[in-house]
């Protein structure tokens, strides 16, 4: 979306993740999510008198894997006490990092080129989860609230961005390369839709090149979408206000997804001072070097580098195979491109096959076999499948595993015989005479014109790239 | 001498911690308050030049525990504790506005 009259948006973001550890940030109890209310507290996570946090290797470590992916500086850190008053923190204190996190200035590209810088990418811990009944279901309404302590203690890191981004679409870039880039550190499932990452965006608008607007915090953001439409609607409400004569007050945001706009949640004021001060029951985080190097040497690729890998493969990609590169990187398939490769299979129907027929089922993507995903690319480039075929016995494979040529006959997808297929193409040449004239005459897009008649004769059993054999050889 | 402390600044801290004090103890607790910070301030007549800033009093770093899941409370124990529960759930006064 272009902005009107030269306006320009000025967007950071935040980003909450949820780290995949066996137990919470501070106490040993399960980090889990969907477990029965409040079956994983205990006197830490409850923030019973006299419990003590103790801090969990594991969380370390994977914050230290963000920091590295997001070529940030480790630096020795320490953890602070953020005191407010809410149910869904029962020590009426959250502990994060404050003036010193854990990970701090580093950046993150973006496909199309661009550069975010990441300001800080520090721990801290989830808070429980309240439920608001009676009333509307929106908060305020509710006659009471419902709380449950399974998610309070759950190791986060919150990833800040720079006021860097300018447009919507790039905030939901930036978000999914980072969505992208937690996965493959291992250090989150990046599941929105469990909450396990969250966004919120600070959105001002002004005139090119002029000074930072006042901004707006909208909190809560739980998809991509949301991310974008939210940033959007933000920067045109600020835009509006300003064109009227307004002005913008500095305030946090409510995102509504149903009605498609934003709206006052609270005005920043004095109840912001959350009286931070150094946790004393938490020591100083200093990493050594060996332990960084460690994390280092065991991060393993980045999607950016995984993609360049497909890139090379495929030597020259269109604009349609980098978006399946895309697709086939973020999903996690891209190993079936390479093993497709490494037996000297066509790497451009591995992409496609993974990008498009393994994408759509990609929760049944444990029952297909690199080997049997192989077998099948084979035999669709060998001519032994059609591509109408070989999506069948992939849909099969995906469905209930086995051996493609197996699967192959029992469809009944015999190789049609060479003579039958040229017995075929002769009858349509025939009937088509003038077709066949300017086919001959030059006209290749004509070969797209038989091979449609040979399909509809055979019901989509042929194979494409015999037909064309067919017609080069009667020309 | 002033105080180090004005009213309104124990006022402030007061109402961030949920504190309903009266007038005669805001004036009390602006004095003590004040003697307190006045005793650390004690400090800035010390040449402290060479003197690393202590973050913590034990010295001690990287104090952490391995990922190992340990035996959670038994719900129901808690909950009995609790002024009210439902539904395996906490349950607590309407909340008048979302969290910070």
């Amino acid at each position: 979306m272009t902005l009107p009259n030269g306006w320009e948006m000025v967007v950071g973001l935040e980003v909450h993740t949820e780290l995949k550890t066996a137990t919470k940030m501070f106490c040993g109890c399960a980090n889990a999510f969907g477990s029965e209310p409040n079956t994983n507290i205990c006197p830490v996570c409850l923030g019973l008198p006299g419990s003590l946090p103790v801090l969990n290797k594991m969380a370390v470590e994977l914050a230290m894997a963000i920091g590295v992916a997001l070529h940030c500086t480790i630096a020795p850190s320490t953890f602070h006490r953020k005191n407010y008053f809410y149910p869904d923190m029962p020590k009426d204190f959250q502990i994060s990092q404050y003036d010193l996190p854990i990970n701090s200035r580093g950046y993150l590209d973006l496909p199309d080129g661009s550069q975010i810088s990441v300001e800080r990418a520090h721990l801290e811990e989830d808070t429980g989860k309240s439920t608001h009944l009676g009333g509307t279901g929106r908060i305020h309404g509710a006659d009471r609230s419902m709380v449950d302590y399974n998610r309070s203690g759950v190791p986060l890191v919150e990833i800040v961005s720079g006021p860097d981004i300018r447009s919507a679409a790039q905030a939901r870039a930036y978000a999914s390369e980072l969505r992208g880039i937690l996965i493959a550190t291992g250090a989150s499932d990046g599941r929105m839709e469990e909450g396990s990452m969250r966004f919120d965006a600070n959105v001002s608008v002004r005139k090119s090149g002029e000074p930072f607007g006042t901004r707006c915090e909208i909190k809560n953001l739980n998809s991509l979408r949301s991310l974008q439409r939210a940033i959007d609607y933000e920067a045109l409400r600020q835009i509006e206000v300003l064109e009227e004569g307004g002005s913008i007050r500095q305030e946090t945001r409510h995102w509504d997804e149903n009605r498609g706009e934003t709206s006052t949640m609270r005005v920043k004021e004095e109840a912001e001072d959350y009286r931070y001060f150094r946790e004393p029951d938490l020591v100083e985080l200093s990493p050594d070097q060996a332990w960084q190097d460690r994390v280092r040497a065991a991060l393993p690729p980045m999607p950016a580098a995984r993609r360049s890998r497909l890139e090379e493969l495929l030597g020259d990609p269109s604009d349609a195979q980098r978006d399946a590169i895309g697709t086939v990187v973020e999903l996690d398939l891209d190993g079936f491109v390479i093993s497709a490769a490494q037996a000297k299979a066509d790497v451009a129907i591995a992409l496609a096959r993974s990008a498009n027929e393994i994408a759509a089922d990609i929760e049944n993507v444990a029952k297909l076999s690199t080997e049997a995903f192989v077998a099948t690319v084979l035999m669709e480039q060998k001519g032994e499948l059609s591509a109408t075929q070989a999506k069948k016995v992939l849909g099969v494979l995906l469905e209930s595993g086995g051996d493609p040529s197996t699967i192959a006959k029992a469809l009944g997808f015999e190789q049609m015989g060479a003579d039958a297929l040229g017995d075929l193409v002769a009858k349509c040449i025939e009937e088509n005479p003038s077709e066949w004239q300017r086919y001959r005459e030059g006209d290749d897009k004509l070969s797209q014109f038989f091979i449609g008649q040979i399909m509809k004769l055979t019901k989509g059993q042929a194979n494409g790239k015999s037909v064309i054999a067919e017609l080069q050889q009667r020309k | 001498m002033s105080s180090p402390l004005s009213r309104e600044e124990v006022a402030k801290v007061a109402k961030l911690a949920r504190l309903r004090i009266t007038d005669a103890e805001l004036e009390q607790f602006t004095e003590q308050l004040g003697q307190i910070l006045e005793h650390a301030h004690d400090m800035t007549s010390l040449n402290l030049a060479d003197v690393e800033p202590t973050g913590h009093p034990f010295g001690l770093i990287n104090v952490m525990r391995d990922d190992v899941v340990r035996p959670s409370l038994d719900r129901d124990a808690v909950l009995a504790e609790a002024p009210a529960s439902e539904d395996g759930r906490f349950a607590v006064p309407r909340i008048m506005g979302e969290a910070p």
